[in-house]
């Protein structure tokens, strides 16, 4: 009776996904496996995968500087803001939404006006003498944009994490003989773990599949795998090949996260992962 | 000590003796957690001095102290195993591997944990996650002992049976132990010392047997056991005046007419037929406890409390008679006038004020 109940609860989710999850990953796989002329099956899109890893490797490079980036920039802040008092964290905490409030699209286009060869930051330079700096076009902005982008995905659950670390155990910590520094590397980050392996996956998922932000800041040696496969889609008109290149992404991230969790399990001792 | 310009502990004067199982009592509020944390370290006092061996220790860190603590709740590390809180202590005092695995191992034995190295926190119930704070704290061989309430969240039974263990291990080891408990039966249990603390002041210190059998004031009268505080005059050297009547007592060296505090503890008033008595009075009401019964009978207005294993039914007069030794005689103080009355008594004024000192402090 009430297992009954609870699969008539959750039965729009469960129609939700099936419909715009799971028949579509079908349809995908489907895609990937037939020829884009004939329609008959065939493993050619699998074997041209093959050409697409360097752009793969860039993606995934990208992604892990910048998630690195954002956790090096957001843990101090999480750290910080969680231990402020009750009402500054909550103002805090609107002030690192806020920016998500704003159209993704929008954030990415002022970055453009900001850098760009005759941009904001280049006036300023210029009337102070000092050059101009080319940094549109250039990788480093297109970490920029995803550091700048996805920063808040790391710094929330960081802070959701820290914010509840027990003082007591902070307090047991010194109790046994820890100084600050062993208190926070002892205690603090390892307990911090789950929130950086969050924020790490909150980074690094999207960042890995972002295509407008490479499209606007970066240049034509940044390009990304999402920009490959919009361009399967939009220009070269190569459904097959597209859904191919998104089947692998997607086992890509799994397997990413995968690992990660994997770390998260075995963190103690800094043990061998068999 | 203040928080805020409160002032929380008040002319705290303590004395700890080496080896010694030293007990701070008092109700929720009273400061005996602010007094262990000063102790500990995780606190500087506003005014005063914490010595330690002869040496004020006030600037001295908690990491540095060569004091360990047990905390209420364990405060066990829940990313670590049995072994690695145990551990902790040890690896941070880059302790050879061997002599931190001997060591884990002697005090899983001594706390009756072994085989339990690699349990997770999480898998252990509420007697175990205390035994591997206590052993995580004395794996570090400290000179004394902090337990803050240990054994509030654990049931009856393994209280009691915690509290043997304690006190065994307190004396095996020879390490000053100073424990911090609202629990009385606790304190007289297990202690050398039991220091009574309300509002910040210490009450009074001494021995269990000293702070039971002669309570400096009505509030230490009954906050240590059950206890009825009549109002009376010293007229002299063993002879005191209540209820309209001289009574024969043990006590001496008070003004003479001064006006008392009288205690008489529950269990030491004898019964006798109405006529034979000092006093007769009305029972109002009858519990049974198991051990006893407790019979509320009315002296001409004023309830007492009597603890007796005869059964005396409601309504019957009875009439009581007091030996001079039964009878203790405090000077007045604060609290006189506060405590024992039995006028409001309920038959669960134990559960009740002890829900009441669980709170948190």
């Amino acid at each position: 009776m009430k297992k009954n109940k609870s699969i008539l609860l959750s039965g729009p989710y469960i129609l939700w996904m099936l419909l715009f999850t799971l028949i579509p990953l079908g349809v995908m796989g489907y895609y990937a496996l037939t020829d884009p002329d004939t329609g008959a099956f065939t493993l050619n899109n699998l074997r041209d995968l093959g050409l697409f890893l360097p752009t793969l490797g860039t993606s995934v490079w990208y992604s892990i500087v910048s998630a690195i980036i954002c956790l090096g920039l957001g843990y101090p802040v999480a750290y910080f803001i969680a231990h402020r008092s009750p009402v500054t964290q909550k103002i805090l905490y609107m002030l690192i939404m806020l920016p998500m409030c704003m159209s993704f699209l929008l954030r990415t286009l002022a970055w453009v006006g900001l850098l760009e060869t005759n941009g904001i930051i280049n006036v300023l330079l210029g009337k102070l003498g000092m050059g101009t700096v080319e940094i549109i076009g250039t990788s480093g902005a297109v970490i920029l944009g995803m550091v700048y982008n996805y920063l808040p995905y790391m710094i929330l659950p960081l802070y959701a994490i820290i914010v509840k670390i027990d003082n007591r155990l902070i307090e047991a910590a010194e109790d046994l003989g820890c100084n600050g520094t062993q208190v926070f590397c002892r205690v603090i980050l390892p307990l911090s773990m789950p929130g950086i392996l969050s924020g790490i996956t909150m980074v690094f998922v999207p960042a890995v599949s972002t295509f407008y932000i490479s499209q606007k800041l970066g240049g034509a040696e940044t390009m990304l795998i999402g920009d490959v496969i919009e361009k399967q889609f939009k220009t070269s008109n190569n459904p097959n090949m597209g859904a191919a290149l998104s089947l692998l992404l997607m086992l890509m991230v799994l397997v990413c996260t995968g690992i990660m969790n994997r770390f998260g399990g075995e963190d103690e001792e800094g043990g061998v992962v068999v | 000590m203040e928080f805020d310009g409160e002032r929380i502990l008040d002319g705290i004067n303590l004395y700890f003796n080496d080896k010694e199982f030293l007990t701070l009592l008092g109700p929720s509020g009273c400061g005996k957690t602010t007094t262990l944390r000063i102790i500990g370290g995780f606190l500087t006092p506003t005014s005063g001095r914490v010595l330690f061996d002869g040496k004020c220790i006030n600037d001295v860190p908690a990491y540095e102290r060569q004091i360990n603590t047990v905390f209420q709740r364990y405060a066990l590390f829940p990313h670590l195993d049995v072994y690695g809180n145990i551990a902790f202590g040890l690896k941070v005092a880059k302790l050879p591997k061997e002599e931190i695995q001997k060591r884990v191992q002697d005090i899983l034995s001594v706390v009756g944990l072994t085989g339990f190295e690699h349990r997770s926190i999480d898998s252990l119930s509420g007697g175990q996650q205390q035994r591997v704070a206590i052993a995580r704290a004395l794996v570090n061989r400290p000179k004394v002992l902090l337990l803050d309430e240990p054994l509030a969240a654990l049931d009856l039974r393994l209280r009691k049976d915690m509290q043997n263990e304690l006190k065994r291990i307190q004396q095996a080891m020879g390490i000053t132990f100073i424990y911090v408990t609202h629990d009385q039966e606790e304190a007289l249990s297990m202690s050398d010392t039991v220091v009574v603390m309300d509002k910040g002041r210490i009450q009074q210190i001494g021995k269990p047997e000293d702070i039971y059998n002669e309570p400096k004031n009505a509030f230490v009268a009954d906050f240590i056991g059950e206890s009825n505080i009549l109002d009376g005059i010293m007229l002299s050297d063993y002879k005191v005046k209540f209820f309209g009547r001289v009574f024969d007592c043990v006590d001496a060296g008070f003004a003479p007419n001064e006006p008392v505090d009288v205690v008489i503890r529950p269990e030491d008033i004898d019964f006798v037929p109405a006529g034979e008595g000092h006093l007769v009075g009305t029972v109002t009401s009858v519990t049974f406890k198991g051990l006893n019964y407790d019979i509320i009978v009315d002296f001409r207005g004023f309830k007492w409390l009597i603890q007796t294993t005869d059964y005396h039914s409601e309504g019957e007069t009875v009439g009581i008679r007091l030996n001079p030794e039964d009878i203790h005689i405090m000077h007045k103080s604060e609290y006189s006038g506060m405590f024992g009355d039995y006028s409001s008594y309920s038959a669960e004024y134990d559960e009740l004020t002890e829900d009441a000192d669980n709170e948190e402090e």
